[in-house]
Protein backbone atom coordinates (compact mmCIF):
# COMPACT_ATOMS: atom_id res chain seq x y z
CA UNK A 1 0.00 0.00 0.00
CA UNK A 2 2.54 2.07 -0.43
CA UNK A 3 4.49 4.52 -2.38
CA UNK A 4 8.12 5.08 -3.44
CA UNK A 5 7.96 8.99 -3.75
CA UNK A 6 11.22 10.63 -5.02
CA UNK A 7 12.96 13.47 -3.50
CA UNK A 8 15.33 15.67 -4.76
CA UNK A 9 17.50 18.36 -3.03
CA UNK A 10 17.21 21.59 -5.33
CA UNK A 11 19.32 24.92 -4.68
CA UNK A 12 17.63 28.08 -5.32
CA UNK A 13 19.50 29.00 -8.18
CA UNK A 14 17.91 29.73 -11.44
CA UNK A 15 17.29 26.72 -14.00
CA UNK A 16 17.41 24.07 -11.76
CA UNK A 17 13.81 22.73 -12.05
CA UNK A 18 13.91 22.91 -15.72
CA UNK A 19 17.05 20.92 -16.09
CA UNK A 20 15.48 18.10 -13.77
CA UNK A 21 11.77 18.17 -15.51
CA UNK A 22 13.50 17.51 -18.96
CA UNK A 23 16.21 14.98 -17.83
CA UNK A 24 13.14 13.09 -16.59
CA UNK A 25 11.25 13.90 -19.90
CA UNK A 26 14.04 12.44 -21.67
CA UNK A 27 14.03 9.42 -19.97
CA UNK A 28 10.48 8.61 -20.41
CA UNK A 29 9.55 9.43 -16.95
CA UNK A 30 5.80 10.48 -16.44
CA UNK A 31 5.30 12.79 -13.54
CA UNK A 32 2.26 11.70 -11.98
CA UNK A 33 2.40 15.03 -9.19
CA UNK A 34 4.65 16.77 -7.34
CA UNK A 35 5.33 19.37 -4.80
CA UNK A 36 8.41 21.67 -3.54
CA UNK A 37 9.02 22.36 0.22
CA UNK A 38 10.77 25.55 -0.18
CA UNK A 39 13.46 27.34 2.39
CA UNK A 40 15.36 30.53 1.51
CA UNK A 41 18.45 28.88 0.05
CA UNK A 42 17.02 25.49 -1.30
CA UNK A 43 14.46 23.13 -1.71
CA UNK A 44 13.17 19.80 -1.53
CA UNK A 45 11.34 18.62 -4.75
CA UNK A 46 8.97 15.50 -4.59
CA UNK A 47 8.17 13.58 -7.41
CA UNK A 48 5.64 10.87 -8.17
CA UNK A 49 6.17 9.04 -11.51
CA UNK A 50 5.07 6.34 -13.38
CA UNK A 51 8.86 4.45 -12.98
CA UNK A 52 10.42 5.53 -9.94
CA UNK A 53 13.58 3.58 -10.07
CA UNK A 54 14.44 3.95 -12.91
CA UNK A 55 14.00 8.10 -12.28
CA UNK A 56 16.38 7.37 -9.29
CA UNK A 57 18.77 6.23 -11.44
CA UNK A 58 18.86 9.10 -14.14
CA UNK A 59 19.13 11.90 -11.33
CA UNK A 60 21.90 10.12 -9.38
CA UNK A 61 23.52 9.49 -12.95
CA UNK A 62 23.16 12.97 -13.21
CA UNK A 63 24.82 13.60 -9.71
CA UNK A 64 21.51 14.45 -8.39
CA UNK A 65 21.41 14.28 -4.58
CA UNK A 66 17.83 12.03 -4.27
CA UNK A 67 16.62 9.24 -2.17
CA UNK A 68 13.26 7.28 -2.64
CA UNK A 69 10.26 7.97 0.80
CA UNK A 70 7.33 5.56 1.29
CA UNK A 71 4.29 7.44 1.52
CA UNK A 72 0.48 6.93 1.64
CA UNK A 73 -1.99 7.97 -1.43
CA UNK A 74 -5.54 7.91 -0.28
CA UNK A 75 -8.78 8.94 -3.06
CA UNK A 76 -11.52 10.82 -1.81
CA UNK A 77 -14.75 12.28 -3.12
CA UNK A 78 -13.67 15.42 -5.23
CA UNK A 79 -16.33 17.93 -3.15
CA UNK A 80 -16.18 19.86 0.46
CA UNK A 81 -15.27 17.94 3.27
CA UNK A 82 -14.06 15.17 1.40
CA UNK A 83 -10.73 15.67 2.91
CA UNK A 84 -11.63 16.51 6.50
CA UNK A 85 -13.30 12.88 7.06
CA UNK A 86 -9.79 11.44 6.08
CA UNK A 87 -7.72 14.26 8.51
CA UNK A 88 -10.13 13.09 11.56
CA UNK A 89 -9.11 9.37 11.41
CA UNK A 90 -5.87 10.20 11.56
CA UNK A 91 -6.20 12.83 13.85
CA UNK A 92 -8.37 10.71 16.16
CA UNK A 93 -5.72 8.06 16.08
CA UNK A 94 -2.81 10.42 17.13
CA UNK A 95 -0.91 10.33 13.60
CA UNK A 96 0.30 13.38 12.49
CA UNK A 97 0.76 14.53 9.05
CA UNK A 98 4.82 15.59 8.58
CA UNK A 99 3.21 17.06 4.36
CA UNK A 100 0.35 16.01 2.03
CA UNK A 101 -0.34 17.44 -1.11
CA UNK A 102 -3.02 16.60 -3.85
CA UNK A 103 -3.92 15.96 -7.37
CA UNK A 104 -7.16 15.32 -8.90
CA UNK A 105 -8.57 12.60 -11.43
CA UNK A 106 -8.55 12.74 -15.09
CA UNK A 107 -11.34 10.53 -15.40
CA UNK A 108 -13.43 10.30 -12.41
CA UNK A 109 -15.05 12.70 -9.82
CA UNK A 110 -12.24 11.30 -7.05
CA UNK A 111 -9.06 13.37 -5.42
CA UNK A 112 -5.96 12.20 -4.31
CA UNK A 113 -3.90 12.98 -1.43
CA UNK A 114 0.13 12.08 -1.46
CA UNK A 115 0.76 11.99 2.76
CA UNK A 116 4.05 11.55 4.16
CA UNK A 117 3.77 10.01 8.11
CA UNK A 118 6.06 9.27 10.89
CA UNK A 119 4.61 5.80 10.37
CA UNK A 120 3.09 5.13 7.33
CA UNK A 121 2.21 1.35 7.55
CA UNK A 122 0.45 1.70 10.53
CA UNK A 123 -1.23 5.21 9.19
CA UNK A 124 -2.12 2.60 5.95
CA UNK A 125 -4.27 0.14 7.97
CA UNK A 126 -6.01 2.83 10.28
CA UNK A 127 -7.49 4.77 7.24
CA UNK A 128 -8.43 1.75 5.60
CA UNK A 129 -10.26 0.54 8.26
CA UNK A 130 -11.77 3.38 8.63
CA UNK A 131 -13.20 2.66 4.86
CA UNK A 132 -10.71 5.13 3.29
CA UNK A 133 -9.76 4.25 -0.08
CA UNK A 134 -5.80 4.16 -0.20
CA UNK A 135 -3.87 3.34 -4.16
CA UNK A 136 -1.69 0.83 -4.92
CA UNK A 137 1.76 1.74 -6.32
CA UNK A 138 0.98 -0.20 -9.94
CA UNK A 139 -2.51 2.38 -9.52
CA UNK A 140 -0.63 5.24 -9.11
CA UNK A 141 1.82 4.39 -11.94
CA UNK A 142 -0.78 3.37 -14.42
CA UNK A 143 -3.09 6.31 -14.20
CA UNK B 1 63.33 -3.01 1.71
CA UNK B 2 65.59 -0.72 2.74
CA UNK B 3 63.85 1.65 5.48
CA UNK B 4 65.81 4.74 4.88
CA UNK B 5 67.52 6.03 1.62
CA UNK B 6 70.71 7.88 3.04
CA UNK B 7 71.11 6.54 6.42
CA UNK B 8 74.20 8.10 7.78
CA UNK B 9 72.29 11.43 6.62
CA UNK B 10 68.31 10.81 8.03
CA UNK B 11 69.90 8.79 11.34
CA UNK B 12 72.88 11.54 11.84
CA UNK B 13 73.51 13.07 15.93
CA UNK B 14 72.67 16.79 16.16
CA UNK B 15 76.36 16.96 16.81
CA UNK B 16 77.43 15.70 13.07
CA UNK B 17 74.26 17.48 11.02
CA UNK B 18 75.29 20.74 12.96
CA UNK B 19 78.95 20.55 11.73
CA UNK B 20 77.80 19.64 8.02
CA UNK B 21 75.21 22.23 7.87
CA UNK B 22 77.38 25.22 9.09
CA UNK B 23 80.31 23.49 6.87
CA UNK B 24 77.96 24.07 3.95
CA UNK B 25 76.41 27.23 5.09
CA UNK B 26 79.38 29.16 5.81
CA UNK B 27 80.59 28.00 1.80
CA UNK B 28 77.28 29.00 0.05
CA UNK B 29 77.09 32.51 1.80
CA UNK B 30 80.83 33.13 0.33
CA UNK B 31 79.33 31.79 -3.01
CA UNK B 32 76.48 34.20 -3.04
CA UNK B 33 78.10 36.93 -2.06
CA UNK B 34 80.85 36.34 -4.47
CA UNK B 35 78.32 35.62 -7.30
CA UNK B 36 74.92 37.82 -6.99
CA UNK B 37 74.87 41.37 -6.68
CA UNK B 38 71.90 41.73 -4.92
CA UNK B 39 72.89 39.25 -1.57
CA UNK B 40 76.50 41.28 -2.00
CA UNK B 41 74.37 44.87 -1.47
CA UNK B 42 71.60 43.02 1.22
CA UNK B 43 74.60 41.89 3.22
CA UNK B 44 76.64 45.09 2.75
CA UNK B 45 73.55 47.19 3.63
CA UNK B 46 73.28 44.30 6.88
CA UNK B 47 77.01 44.84 7.71
CA UNK B 48 77.46 41.06 7.73
CA UNK B 49 80.59 39.87 5.69
CA UNK B 50 80.95 36.48 4.95
CA UNK B 51 83.46 35.41 7.10
CA UNK B 52 80.58 36.41 10.16
CA UNK B 53 78.95 33.26 8.73
CA UNK B 54 80.87 30.36 10.45
CA UNK B 55 78.40 28.33 11.81
CA UNK B 56 74.36 27.68 11.69
CA UNK B 57 74.39 29.53 15.17
CA UNK B 58 75.23 32.71 12.82
CA UNK B 59 72.29 32.30 10.44
CA UNK B 60 70.11 34.53 12.19
CA UNK B 61 72.49 37.96 11.11
CA UNK B 62 72.03 37.23 7.91
CA UNK B 63 68.91 39.16 5.97
CA UNK B 64 65.42 37.30 5.05
CA UNK B 65 64.82 36.89 1.54
CA UNK B 66 61.10 37.78 0.54
CA UNK B 67 59.31 36.85 -2.56
CA UNK B 68 58.88 40.04 -3.57
CA UNK B 69 62.98 39.98 -3.61
CA UNK B 70 62.17 37.45 -6.54
CA UNK B 71 59.80 39.27 -8.59
CA UNK B 72 61.81 42.52 -7.89
CA UNK B 73 65.02 40.28 -9.45
CA UNK B 74 63.13 38.38 -12.47
CA UNK B 75 64.14 36.47 -14.23
CA UNK B 76 67.83 35.54 -13.40
CA UNK B 77 69.08 38.15 -11.14
CA UNK B 78 69.61 35.64 -7.81
CA UNK B 79 70.89 32.95 -10.03
CA UNK B 80 74.27 32.21 -8.68
CA UNK B 81 75.77 30.27 -11.62
CA UNK B 82 75.72 31.59 -14.95
CA UNK B 83 73.60 30.54 -17.01
CA UNK B 84 75.48 28.18 -19.40
CA UNK B 85 75.41 25.67 -15.92
CA UNK B 86 71.68 25.66 -15.34
CA UNK B 87 70.26 22.33 -17.12
CA UNK B 88 66.54 23.09 -15.93
CA UNK B 89 64.15 26.13 -15.36
CA UNK B 90 60.49 25.69 -13.29
CA UNK B 91 58.58 28.69 -12.51
CA UNK B 92 55.91 29.05 -10.41
CA UNK B 93 52.26 28.75 -11.14
CA UNK B 94 51.66 32.65 -10.33
CA UNK B 95 48.40 32.27 -8.39
CA UNK B 96 49.56 34.73 -5.71
CA UNK B 97 50.80 36.85 -7.88
CA UNK B 98 53.32 37.39 -10.71
CA UNK B 99 55.20 34.17 -11.82
CA UNK B 100 58.68 33.65 -10.55
CA UNK B 101 61.13 30.95 -12.13
CA UNK B 102 64.10 29.20 -10.56
CA UNK B 103 66.78 27.40 -12.08
CA UNK B 104 68.78 23.90 -11.75
CA UNK B 105 72.09 23.10 -12.17
CA UNK B 106 72.98 18.93 -13.20
CA UNK B 107 74.00 18.68 -9.78
CA UNK B 108 70.62 20.68 -7.94
CA UNK B 109 68.97 18.00 -9.75
CA UNK B 110 70.98 15.15 -8.20
CA UNK B 111 69.79 16.64 -5.01
CA UNK B 112 66.55 17.42 -5.85
CA UNK B 113 66.04 13.26 -6.95
CA UNK B 114 68.08 12.08 -3.73
CA UNK B 115 65.43 14.41 -1.52
CA UNK B 116 62.43 12.54 -3.43
CA UNK B 117 63.98 9.63 -3.04
CA UNK B 118 64.21 9.29 1.07
CA UNK B 119 60.18 10.66 0.64
CA UNK B 120 59.90 7.37 -1.41
CA UNK B 121 61.54 5.19 0.95
CA UNK B 122 59.90 6.32 3.91
CA UNK B 123 56.73 6.03 2.43
CA UNK B 124 57.81 2.56 1.84
CA UNK B 125 58.29 2.84 -2.03
CA UNK B 126 61.61 0.83 -3.90
CA UNK B 127 62.32 -0.82 -6.84
CA UNK B 128 59.71 -3.40 -6.84
CA UNK B 129 56.64 -0.25 -6.78
CA UNK B 130 54.75 1.36 -9.79
CA UNK B 131 54.66 5.27 -8.53
CA UNK B 132 51.89 6.85 -10.59
CA UNK B 133 52.94 10.50 -10.76
CA UNK B 134 49.38 12.43 -11.31
CA UNK B 135 51.24 15.60 -10.61
CA UNK B 136 51.07 18.09 -13.83
CA UNK B 137 54.19 17.80 -15.20
CA UNK B 138 55.67 20.82 -16.46
CA UNK B 139 56.74 24.12 -14.93
CA UNK B 140 55.04 23.31 -12.04
CA UNK B 141 57.90 21.77 -9.76
CA UNK B 142 55.14 18.27 -8.47
CA UNK B 143 55.10 15.99 -11.65
CA UNK B 144 59.13 16.30 -13.05
CA UNK B 145 60.29 16.34 -8.94
CA UNK B 146 58.27 13.16 -8.46
CA UNK B 147 59.05 11.59 -11.48
CA UNK B 148 63.07 11.56 -11.52
CA UNK B 149 62.85 10.58 -7.38
CA UNK B 150 61.25 7.43 -8.34
CA UNK B 151 63.23 6.43 -11.12
CA UNK B 152 66.22 7.25 -8.55
CA UNK B 153 64.90 4.53 -6.54
CA UNK B 154 64.30 2.77 -9.56
CA UNK B 155 60.96 2.23 -9.40
CA UNK B 156 58.58 1.38 -12.38
CA UNK B 157 57.49 5.22 -12.63
CA UNK B 158 54.41 6.13 -14.74
CA UNK B 159 53.80 9.98 -15.86
CA UNK B 160 50.13 10.06 -16.01
CA UNK B 161 50.45 14.02 -15.14
CA UNK B 162 46.57 15.22 -14.20
CA UNK B 163 43.50 15.20 -15.86
CA UNK B 164 41.50 12.23 -17.79
CA UNK B 165 40.62 11.04 -14.36
CA UNK B 166 38.42 7.91 -15.66
CA UNK B 167 42.08 7.04 -18.12
CA UNK B 168 43.72 7.25 -14.84
CA UNK B 169 41.93 4.79 -13.28
CA UNK B 170 42.46 2.46 -16.10
CA UNK B 171 45.68 3.35 -15.89
CA UNK B 172 46.16 2.29 -12.26
CA UNK B 173 44.26 -0.72 -12.35
CA UNK B 174 46.10 -2.38 -15.65
CA UNK B 175 49.32 -1.02 -14.92
CA UNK B 176 49.04 -2.58 -11.62
CA UNK B 177 49.89 0.91 -9.75
CA UNK B 178 50.79 1.03 -6.14
CA UNK B 179 51.75 4.18 -5.47
CA UNK B 180 50.00 7.28 -6.38
CA UNK B 181 51.34 10.97 -6.30
CA UNK B 182 48.94 13.67 -6.21
CA UNK B 183 47.35 16.96 -4.48
CA UNK B 184 44.96 15.26 -1.73
CA UNK B 185 41.95 16.92 -3.51
CA UNK B 186 42.83 14.88 -6.65
CA UNK B 187 43.58 11.82 -4.47
CA UNK B 188 39.76 11.70 -3.02
CA UNK B 189 38.27 12.99 -6.39
CA UNK B 190 40.09 9.84 -7.71
CA UNK B 191 38.33 8.22 -5.10
CA UNK B 192 34.67 9.11 -6.03
CA UNK B 193 35.58 8.72 -9.89
CA UNK B 194 36.49 5.06 -8.42
CA UNK B 195 33.11 4.84 -7.09
CA UNK B 196 31.62 6.40 -9.81
CA UNK B 197 33.05 3.91 -12.32
CA UNK B 198 32.19 1.04 -10.37
CA UNK B 199 35.57 -0.28 -9.35
CA UNK B 200 36.19 -1.21 -6.27
CA UNK B 201 39.38 -0.42 -4.34
CA UNK B 202 40.16 -3.84 -4.19
CA UNK B 203 40.80 -4.08 -7.63
CA UNK B 204 43.84 -2.01 -7.27
CA UNK B 205 46.98 -2.62 -6.01
CA UNK B 206 47.29 0.60 -4.25
CA UNK B 207 49.47 0.44 -1.12
CA UNK B 208 50.64 4.17 -0.52
CA UNK B 209 49.97 7.84 -1.74
CA UNK B 210 52.32 10.46 -0.98
CA UNK B 211 50.44 13.79 -1.13
CA UNK B 212 50.92 17.44 -1.07
CA UNK B 213 51.22 20.89 -2.72
CA UNK B 214 48.44 22.05 -0.83
CA UNK B 215 47.08 21.87 2.95
CA UNK B 216 45.15 18.93 4.07
CA UNK B 217 43.97 17.77 7.58
CA UNK B 218 44.01 14.60 9.47
CA UNK B 219 40.81 14.38 8.76
CA UNK B 220 41.13 14.00 5.04
CA UNK B 221 44.00 11.82 5.35
CA UNK B 222 42.11 9.54 7.37
CA UNK B 223 38.82 10.49 4.31
CA UNK B 224 41.45 9.06 2.09
CA UNK B 225 43.06 6.02 3.47
CA UNK B 226 39.98 5.00 3.75
CA UNK B 227 38.10 5.20 0.36
CA UNK B 228 41.61 4.40 -1.54
CA UNK B 229 42.68 1.44 0.85
CA UNK B 230 46.26 2.89 1.15
CA UNK B 231 48.77 4.67 3.75
CA UNK B 232 49.03 8.35 3.10
CA UNK B 233 52.29 10.32 3.42
CA UNK B 234 52.14 14.36 3.32
CA UNK B 235 55.28 15.87 1.37
CA UNK B 236 56.24 19.05 1.55
CA UNK B 237 58.19 21.43 -0.74
CA UNK B 238 57.90 25.01 -2.79
CA UNK B 239 59.66 25.84 -6.12
CA UNK B 240 61.81 28.57 -4.51
CA UNK B 241 63.23 26.26 -2.70
CA UNK B 242 63.72 22.97 -4.65
CA UNK B 243 60.39 21.82 -4.98
CA UNK B 244 58.77 18.77 -3.56
CA UNK B 245 61.08 16.78 -1.43
CA UNK B 246 61.88 19.72 0.80
CA UNK B 247 60.32 18.10 3.57
CA UNK B 248 58.19 14.27 4.16
CA UNK B 249 56.39 11.98 5.99
CA UNK B 250 57.15 8.97 7.67
CA UNK B 251 55.62 5.41 8.72
CA UNK B 252 54.66 7.37 11.67
CA UNK B 253 52.73 10.14 10.08
CA UNK B 254 53.52 12.77 13.33
CA UNK B 255 55.30 15.75 10.74
CA UNK B 256 57.91 16.13 8.22
CA UNK B 257 61.36 15.27 8.66
CA UNK B 258 62.79 17.87 6.49
CA UNK B 259 66.04 17.21 4.44
CA UNK B 260 68.17 19.74 6.66
CA UNK B 261 71.63 18.62 5.19
CA UNK B 262 70.46 20.79 2.24
CA UNK B 263 67.78 23.41 3.68
CA UNK B 264 68.22 24.82 7.37
CA UNK B 265 64.58 25.48 8.65
CA UNK B 266 64.00 28.39 11.25
CA UNK B 267 60.47 29.89 12.81
CA UNK B 268 60.34 33.07 12.72
CA UNK B 269 57.80 35.22 14.56
CA UNK B 270 55.91 37.04 11.28
CA UNK B 271 55.42 40.08 12.58
CA UNK B 272 59.11 41.08 14.06
CA UNK B 273 61.45 38.69 12.14
CA UNK B 274 62.61 37.30 16.01
CA UNK B 275 63.52 33.54 15.74
CA UNK B 276 61.38 31.30 17.77
CA UNK B 277 62.43 28.55 19.85
CA UNK B 278 61.44 24.80 18.45
CA UNK B 279 57.67 24.17 19.61
CA UNK B 280 56.76 27.32 18.66
CA UNK B 281 54.43 28.27 16.19
CA UNK B 282 55.33 30.82 13.45
CA UNK B 283 56.79 31.46 9.79
CA UNK B 284 58.83 28.70 8.26
CA UNK B 285 62.12 30.01 6.70
CA UNK B 286 64.87 27.93 4.84
CA UNK B 287 67.94 28.44 3.26
CA UNK B 288 69.90 26.51 0.84
CA UNK B 289 73.15 25.10 1.68
CA UNK B 290 73.83 23.32 -1.46
CA UNK B 291 72.20 24.19 -4.31
CA UNK B 292 73.94 25.81 -6.83
CA UNK B 293 71.66 27.53 -9.42
CA UNK B 294 69.37 29.58 -7.05
CA UNK B 295 70.27 29.25 -3.14
CA UNK B 296 67.79 31.27 -1.05
CA UNK B 297 68.95 32.51 2.12
CA UNK B 298 66.93 32.74 4.66
CA UNK B 299 63.72 32.38 2.33
CA UNK B 300 60.17 33.51 4.20
CA UNK B 301 57.74 30.70 3.02
CA UNK B 302 55.04 32.35 4.57
CA UNK B 303 54.06 28.70 5.75
CA UNK B 304 52.82 28.45 9.62
CA UNK B 305 54.50 25.45 11.12
CA UNK B 306 56.73 24.54 14.22
CA UNK B 307 59.54 22.55 14.28
CA UNK B 308 60.44 19.34 16.80
CA UNK B 309 63.29 18.15 17.18
CA UNK B 310 64.80 14.61 18.61
CA UNK B 311 64.90 10.81 17.13
CA UNK B 312 61.33 9.99 15.74
CA UNK B 313 60.00 6.41 16.23
CA UNK B 314 61.23 5.95 13.00
CA UNK B 315 64.61 5.96 13.56
CA UNK B 316 65.20 9.30 11.43
CA UNK B 317 66.48 12.04 13.71
CA UNK B 318 65.54 14.73 10.64
CA UNK B 319 63.96 17.70 12.41
CA UNK B 320 60.46 17.53 12.07
CA UNK B 321 57.82 20.02 10.86
CA UNK B 322 54.58 19.71 11.95
CA UNK B 323 52.15 19.78 9.46
CA UNK B 324 51.64 23.71 7.94
CA UNK B 325 48.45 24.96 9.88
CA UNK B 326 47.97 26.89 6.36
CA UNK B 327 49.65 29.89 4.75
CA UNK B 328 50.19 33.58 6.46
CA UNK B 329 49.08 34.80 3.00
CA UNK B 330 46.14 31.89 3.18
CA UNK B 331 44.79 33.34 6.84
CA UNK B 332 41.81 35.19 6.57
CA UNK B 333 40.95 37.85 8.58
CA UNK B 334 37.14 37.81 9.25
CA UNK B 335 35.80 40.14 11.87
CA UNK B 336 39.04 40.40 13.26
CA UNK B 337 39.76 36.82 13.76
CA UNK B 338 42.15 34.80 12.51
CA UNK B 339 40.68 31.75 9.96
CA UNK B 340 42.54 29.41 8.31
CA UNK B 341 40.70 27.50 5.75
CA UNK B 342 42.26 24.00 7.15
CA UNK B 343 40.20 24.45 10.74
CA UNK B 344 36.75 24.81 8.70
CA UNK B 345 37.52 21.59 7.13
CA UNK B 346 38.25 19.72 10.22
CA UNK B 347 34.93 20.92 11.67
CA UNK B 348 33.38 19.65 8.56
CA UNK B 349 35.16 16.17 8.01
CA UNK B 350 34.99 15.60 12.45
CA UNK B 351 30.81 15.71 12.02
CA UNK B 352 31.41 12.25 10.34
CA UNK B 353 28.39 12.75 7.78
CA UNK B 354 29.53 16.43 5.90
CA UNK B 355 31.52 15.65 1.88
CA UNK B 356 34.77 17.50 2.23
CA UNK B 357 33.93 19.31 -0.84
CA UNK B 358 33.44 23.17 0.84
CA UNK B 359 34.47 26.76 0.04
CA UNK B 360 34.29 29.29 1.90
CA UNK B 361 32.39 33.01 0.53
CA UNK B 362 33.91 36.01 2.30
CA UNK B 363 32.53 39.54 1.69
CA UNK B 364 31.61 42.56 3.08
CA UNK B 365 28.27 44.12 3.71
CA UNK B 366 27.52 47.30 5.13
CA UNK B 367 31.28 47.67 6.96
CA UNK B 368 31.01 43.82 8.30
CA UNK B 369 32.58 40.79 7.55
CA UNK B 370 30.29 37.78 6.39
CA UNK B 371 31.41 34.12 6.47
CA UNK B 372 29.42 31.86 4.11
CA UNK B 373 30.10 27.88 4.13
CA UNK B 374 29.05 26.45 0.86
CA UNK B 375 29.11 22.45 1.40
CA UNK B 376 27.75 20.19 -1.40
CA UNK B 377 25.36 17.92 -0.01
CA UNK B 378 26.47 14.34 0.99
CA UNK B 379 24.37 11.21 0.31
CA UNK B 380 24.38 10.59 4.39
CA UNK B 381 22.98 14.16 5.08
CA UNK B 382 20.05 14.19 2.54
CA UNK B 383 16.61 13.37 3.98
CA UNK B 384 13.48 14.35 2.54
CA UNK B 385 12.26 16.70 5.52
CA UNK B 386 13.39 20.34 5.82
CA UNK B 387 13.18 19.96 9.31
CA UNK B 388 16.30 17.61 8.99
CA UNK B 389 18.32 19.49 6.81
CA UNK B 390 17.91 22.65 8.71
CA UNK B 391 18.72 20.68 11.61
CA UNK B 392 22.58 19.65 9.86
CA UNK B 393 22.83 22.95 8.97
CA UNK B 394 22.11 24.10 12.58
CA UNK B 395 24.53 21.67 13.75
CA UNK B 396 27.43 22.48 11.16
CA UNK B 397 26.21 26.33 12.54
CA UNK B 398 27.26 25.80 16.11
CA UNK B 399 30.32 23.37 15.50
CA UNK B 400 31.79 26.11 13.36
CA UNK B 401 31.34 28.71 15.80
CA UNK B 402 32.64 26.93 18.56
CA UNK B 403 35.93 26.45 16.89
CA UNK B 404 36.21 29.77 15.32
CA UNK B 405 34.74 32.05 17.30
CA UNK B 406 32.84 33.95 14.85
CA UNK B 407 29.43 33.10 13.28
CA UNK B 408 29.28 31.60 9.54
CA UNK B 409 26.16 31.33 7.07
CA UNK B 410 26.13 27.51 5.97
CA UNK B 411 24.64 26.66 2.91
CA UNK B 412 23.90 23.28 1.17
CA UNK B 413 24.45 23.22 -1.99
CA UNK B 414 24.21 20.25 -4.93
CA UNK B 415 26.93 17.44 -5.33
CA UNK B 416 29.57 18.08 -7.66
CA UNK B 417 28.74 22.24 -8.27
CA UNK B 418 31.72 23.41 -6.16
CA UNK B 419 34.80 23.45 -8.94
CA UNK B 420 37.11 20.88 -8.56
CA UNK B 421 40.05 21.68 -9.95
CA UNK B 422 42.05 18.64 -10.88
CA UNK B 423 44.97 20.61 -9.14
CA UNK B 424 44.45 22.58 -6.60
CA UNK B 425 41.24 23.53 -4.93
CA UNK B 426 39.85 26.50 -4.72
CA UNK B 427 38.62 27.26 -1.34
CA UNK B 428 38.08 30.53 -0.88
CA UNK B 429 36.60 33.68 -2.40
CA UNK B 430 36.98 36.61 -0.78
CA UNK B 431 35.18 39.73 -2.50
CA UNK B 432 36.27 42.08 -0.15
CA UNK B 433 39.57 42.24 -2.29
CA UNK B 434 39.38 44.47 -4.77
Amino acid sequence: MLIKQLSVFVENRPGRLSSITKLLGENDVDIRALSIADTRDFGILRLIVNNPDKALEVLKGADYSVTLTNVIAIGIEDKPGGLAKAMEVLYQNGISVEYMYAFISKTDNTAFVILRVENSENAADVLQKNGIKLLTSEEIYKM
Amino acid sequence: MPKYWNESIECATPYEMQALQSFRLSQTVRRVYENVPYYRKRMDENGVKPEDIKSVADLSKLPFTVKQDLRDTYPYGLFAVPMSEVVRLHASSGTTGKQIVVGYTENDIEIWKEVIARAITAAGGGKDDFIHVSYGYGLFTGGLGLHYGAEKVGATTIPVSVGNTARQITIMRDFGSTILCSTPSYALYLAETLKEMGVDKSELKLKAGIFGAEPWSEEMRAEIQEKLGIKAYDIYGLSEIMGPGVAFECEDQSGMHISEDHFIPEIIDPDTGEVLPDGVQGELVFTCITKEAFPLIRYRTRDIAVLERGQCRCGRTLVKMLKPRGRTDDMLIIKGVNVFPSQIESVLLSLGNTSPHYQLIVDRVNNNDTLEIQIEISPEMFSDTVKNLEEQENIIKAAVESTLGIAAKIRLVEPKTIARSEGKAVRVIDKRKK
